[in-house]
């Protein structure tokens, strides 16, 4: 009988691996879609309340299909409405950048351009995986997120560009969220492990595409990019703002307070 | 609509720009059919809110926006003499000719 191998360092199983890989894009996606849909009925003009609240639905549309994949790959038994609807602060692995409070529509705005910027890059890169279930999620999700893409840059284009205060209050937001934007090409263990069922992505090379695509419009719209800022992170360990915690108690009460309701 | 409030009740004047008319197409080949109008500051935000409001559900493979104000009409009191001298002869209609037997193919 052999002697039972001494335990080394133990790597990250890849089913966890890519379990967590699958959790950080599905939660960007859930949390920026809940925050968005938070402008239902509250929208500047008719005809963006209508647009935002679609972005809204197309961004918590990626999020289950994605938590689904997420909870196959785990395999215990949770569907995209048990990750989505009863899984704590901590455990949700979305960007910081996505779960800051809505803000005014500047702010919301400027958010959205800098995500569906590193949004579509991702999903470029993501449509050649080899994990045929992600590759699928990410060749529809690319086509949706080039639309909002092309709505939230021209909305910076003209709020930019446009009146005093709306110039001065999407650099207030563009200041206030740089900082929230590092944290998006981290790139850690999971990544490297995720490598072996055929998922590659090149977060250096979607930094520096990201770089140009966001500079290029905000030049264009007269706004200044911040230098220098040092950039928050956590997110995708767990480690959130407050905001998170508040936003989630709103998102999940109904599922919680009635669980298995159909409706 | 907005500008008579904006007089009569005080409130703000309509900020939300011009309108458009939308035109959206069913399929390849069939005409583009007015489905509505929108507000929007220029031809690329017109666009844009037309195909969230109108074409969302895969309604339109294309679409068409067109200022309102490039919109020539007829006004209604132009209804009389636009519209009414065709129905009392009957010789404008085709119905009106009878057809000789024998032709086919009409």
């Amino acid at each position: 009988m052999t002697a039972p191998a001494v335990a080394g360092p133990r790597e990250t199983p890849v089913a966890n691996a890519l379990f967590e890989f699958l959790l950080r894009l599905g939660d960007d996606r859930l949390v920026l879609g809940h925050r968005d849909s938070e402008w239902c009925g509250h929208g500047p003009i008719l005809e963006e309340d209508i647009a935002t609240a679609n972005i809204a639905l197309d961004l918590v549309g990626q999020a289950s299909a994605l938590l689904r994949l997420a909870g196959e790959v785990e395999g215990k038994d949770r569907d995209e409405d048990a990750l989505a609807y009863f899984r704590e602060a901590v455990e949700f692995r979305n960007a910081l950048l996505v779960e800051l409070p809505r803000g005014d529509f500047g702010f919301t705005i400027m958010r959205q351009f800098l995500f569906d910027a590193y949004s579509v890059l991702v999903w470029d890169a993501l449509q050649h995986a080899k994990h045929e279930g992600l590759a699928g999620i990410a060749a529809k999700a690319l086509k949706e997120d080039k639309y909002h893409l092309r709505h939230s840059s021209e909305w910076v284009l003209r709020l930019g560009d446009g009146t005093e205060e709306s110039h001065a209050r999407v650099q207030r937001s563009l200041d206030e969220l740089w900082r929230f934007t590092g944290e998006l090409f981290e790139q850690d263990g999971v990544d490297a492990a995720v490598v072996s069922s055929g998922i590659v992505l090149d977060m250096g090379a979607v930094r520096s595409r990201w770089m140009e695509m966001v500079s290029d419009v905000l030049q264009r719209a007269t706004l200044v990019v911040p230098e220098g800022v040092p950039m928050a992170t956590g997110g995708r360990k767990g480690r959130h703002t407050e905001h998170l915690g508040h936003m989630l108690a709103e998102m999940q009460i109904v599922a919680r307070s009635y669980p298995g309701a159909k409706w | 609509m907005t500008d008579t409030n904006a007089t009569t009740t005080g409130a703000t004047p309509d900020s939300q720009g011009p309108l458009w008319e939308v035109f959206t197409q069913a399929e390849q080949g069939a005409p583009h059919e007015h489905a509505g109008s929108v507000h929007a500051m220029d031809a690329e935000q017109a666009l844009q809110n037309a195909r969230d409001v109108y074409s969302r559900r895969g309604e339109a493979i294309s679409l068409w926006v067109v200022p309102t104000s490039a919109i020539v009409a007829s006004a209604p009191g132009d209804a009389g003499p636009f519209f009414d001298p065709g129905n009392d002869k009957a010789y404008r209609h085709p119905q009106f000719y009878k057809v000789p037997r024998g032709v086919r193919g009409l």
